[in-house]
């Protein structure tokens, strides 16, 4: 007998007739409630250290060149809008356009920016789909700051809307924070693998 | 072939005594353990709906199980038309010989590890390094354990037994490159660990990882993780294998809503852990382009036969239960012997290997119920160790009886005379650490075996006095 029917047939065999169990209850809040979705995001991102600015439209370039200031390349994705950019002066690398950036030309980039799918207000996270102006997954984990432009319409509640919000079919990446480890003592350290910086700038 | 990765060479109470004389592990467990306690307490009494999630995702769980047959077959379909080529394992050999033929078809002899508890249990390292193949552990706190050639001691922070100086000692002279001025600064030390990874990562051409959870509707795997090596591993290499046990399902996308919230507020107390990767298959353009799931039975059915202790099968692995065990925090996880240490430890691996194999490890527990009330799932880790003991008792008399679950571990134990005059002299040597150690903190009425342990303070052992008269006479009072 191959393994997969052996398996299926264990299953089968340990459950026996047992009863079905009643339904899921799903009592907990599907949507969260939350006042101030654009203040709460900032706190929380900022309790895990990212630093976290607000601008209006109009601002967003000069925004972005500030904090790219010391950056000298900057990789981003083949769509980003190309009027976030025209304040920034060092070079600029697309992922994508002629062709794909190696590992070594991603490692080579001091910054990556990009924007997001959705970003949750009570846990302070971003997440990625590889949608407009987000490039693929390696682009967001090699450069070692992270510059994330968030409109605050794309901001929700709560982790089921997240959730909700979501196509499974893409690939996705939450973010909440730089990367970190709690692995010595305990205590979270910021900075591992992953950016070590993360500057999320919120467009109103 | 090396040792089981779930039986440990030594029955519970005798690792236990070795682990208790070791002063600065105890001092490390406890710090640590209570530092993330506190977090863990303060994330999850800032969720005004937590124990409705509880009991949503208890209730998910119970779902997956009796609907498994038809969850995996389903998870399979849509795994498979997204591109994924799923396989399937009977025991922890048959996953190894899997993951092994897979690494060798790609040409190469080196893999990088995302933490994961399946390979661990099916002691995938040893099986590929006996193959010519170098498996690389990237996440922090287990290339701490294997550069120290040890095994890990906690669910989700497996070197939770080494405190900054001596991670530094174990970098300063085990990991190649470092600086020999190294300082214990958790700064430095995670900066060391990122160089020493960094080239590696970059050029990787075969990942390892297992899975928090395998969405059943659309054959979506999610790895939750902290350092960004699981993102580097899920990411950056051309061929991905997941290896990942059957009871992992979760029956649709949505139900992620709930464990995405239970699992980081218990496991490292934070309001989501900093990187959570969801993947479906192959995209195209993104990601590895040969993707590879192993589903791992390794006991699970088994498990599932018992209908009391078929629930440890909802663990999502958060190792709440570890944090708050006061047994865990004094002997630490190695004591247990399996890649599954404390409560949940107690009642998953005597199932997975059958009780015969792991008889001690239902005792390992005061039965104090704190593992239950931080139990995100809602797993009644005591009474499966009642439960569990019960077996263990049968196992050793041929049949149940009611007075025997009365006398549960007593029984037991003084059944065996050769097993009644070990304990006997473990409980003598152990008596004095334990009592210094519950000098601060009172745990009331130990159980076998560790009510021994706890005779100097409860119910003083004189060297004369029989130990079946002191063990009578202790047991009157409690
Ligand atoms: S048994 Fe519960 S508390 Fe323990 S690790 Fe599993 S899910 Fe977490």
């Amino acid at each position: 007998m191959d393994a997969r029917t052996e398996i299926l047939d264990r299953i089968r065999s340990a459950l026996g007739n047992g009863a079905a169990p009643p339904p899921v209850p799903r009592d907990y809040l599907r949507t969260a409630e939350c006042a101030d979705p654009v203040e709460l995001l900032t706190e929380r991102l900022a309790d895990y250290r990212a630093t976290v600015r607000h601008c209006g439209p109009g601002e967003l370039a000069a925004t972005l060149a500030a904090v790219l200031a010391d950056d000298p390349r900057l990789a981003v994705p083949y769509d980003l809008p190309g009027e976030w950019l025209t304040g920034y002066r060092g070079e600029v690398a697309r992922d994508g356009d002629p062709a794909p950036l190696t590992v070594a030309e991603l490692d080579d980039a001091s910054a990556v920016l990009t924007g997001c799918a959705i970003a949750i207000a009570t846990t302070g996270t971003i997440v990625l789909d590889a949608g407009p102006a987000q490039g693929r997954r390696a682009l967001t984990l090699v450069p070692d700051h992270h510059v994330c432009v968030v409109r605050t319409d794309q901001i929700v509640a709560g982790v089921p809307d997240a959730v909700a919000a979501l196509d499974p079919r893409r690939p996705l990446t939450w973010i909440s924070g730089p990367s970190a480890t709690s692995d010595i003592e305990l205590n979270r350290v910021e900075g591992v693998h992953g950016p070590r910086r993360l500057d999320v700038v919120l467009v109103r | 072939m090396t040792r089981n990765p779930l039986v440990g060479e030594l029955p519970f109470p005798e690792a236990a005594r070795r682990e208790l004389s070791r002063e600065q592990l105890r001092r490390n467990l406890r710090s640590a353990t209570h530092t993330i306690r506190d977090k863990r307490a303060r994330m999850v009494a800032e969720v005004p709906d937590w124990e409705e999630l509880r009991v949503a995702g208890s209730a998910i769980k119970a779902d997956v199980l009796a609907r498994l047959p038809e969850l995996l077959t389903r998870f399979e379909a849509a795994a498979t038309a997204a591109g994924a080529r799923v396989h399937w394992a009977r025991d922890a050999a048959e996953a190894c010989a899997i993951v092994t033929r897979l690494v060798r078809e790609t040409g190469t002899d080196e893999v990088v590890k995302v933490k994961s508890m399946a390979t661990q249990e099916i002691g995938l390292n040893e099986a590929l390094e006996a193959a010519g193949i170098t498996a690389l552990e990237t996440d922090l706190a287990e290339l701490i354990v294997q550069l120290a050639d040890d095994t890990p001691s906690h669910i989700l922070v497996p070197a939770i037994h080494y405190n900054r100086s001596e991670i530094r000692d174990i970098f300063r002279e085990r990991m190649a490159g470092t600086d020999p001025d190294l300082t214990d600064d958790p700064r430095a030390l995670a900066e060391a660990a990122r160089r020493y990874l960094r080239e590696r990562f970059l050029s990787a051409k075969v990942a390892v990882s297992g899975a928090n959870f395998a969405v059943a509707d659309t054959g979506t795997l999610v790895v939750l993780e902290s350092e960004g090596n699981g993102r580097m591993c899920l990411t950056l290499p051309e061929t991905l294998i997941s290896v990942v046990g059957i009871e992992k399902l979760v029956p649709t996308f949505a139900d992620l809503e709930v464990f995405l919230q239970l699992l980081p507020r218990s496991s490292t107390g934070e309001r989501m852990n900093p990187y959570t990767s969801m993947w479906t298959g192959v995209t195209s353009g993104d990601g590895p382009q040969d993707v590879h799931i192993v589903l791992v039975d390794n006991g699970r059915t088994a498990t599932l036969a018992d209908e009391v202790g078929r629930q440890a099968l909802h663990c999502i692995r958060c190792s709440a239960c570890l944090n708050v065990c006061p047994v865990y925090e004094r002997v630490g996880g190695h004591a247990y012997g399996s890649v599954y240490p404390g409560p949940i430890g107690a009642v998953l691996t005597p199932q997975l290997t059958g009780v015969a194999a792991n008889r001690s490890l239902p005792f390992a527990s005061t039965l104090c119920g704190a593992c239950f009330d931080v139990c995100p799932v809602r797993i009644d880790i005591p009474q499966v160790l009642v439960h569990l003991r019960q077996q263990a008792v049968d196992e050793r008399r041929g049949h149940p009886s009611a007075e025997r679950t009365a006398m549960r571990a007593a029984t037991w134990i003084m059944s065996a005379g050769r097993r009644y005059t070990r304990v006997l002299r473990i409980a003598r040597r152990a008596t004095r650490p334990l009592a210094a150690l519950l000098r601060r903190r009172t745990v009331r009425r130990l159980p076998w075996p560790l009510s021994a342990w706890t005779a100097e303070r409860d119910a003083p052992l004189p060297a004369g006095e029989s130990f079946r008269d002191w063990w009578a006479r202790s047991r009157e009072g409690s």
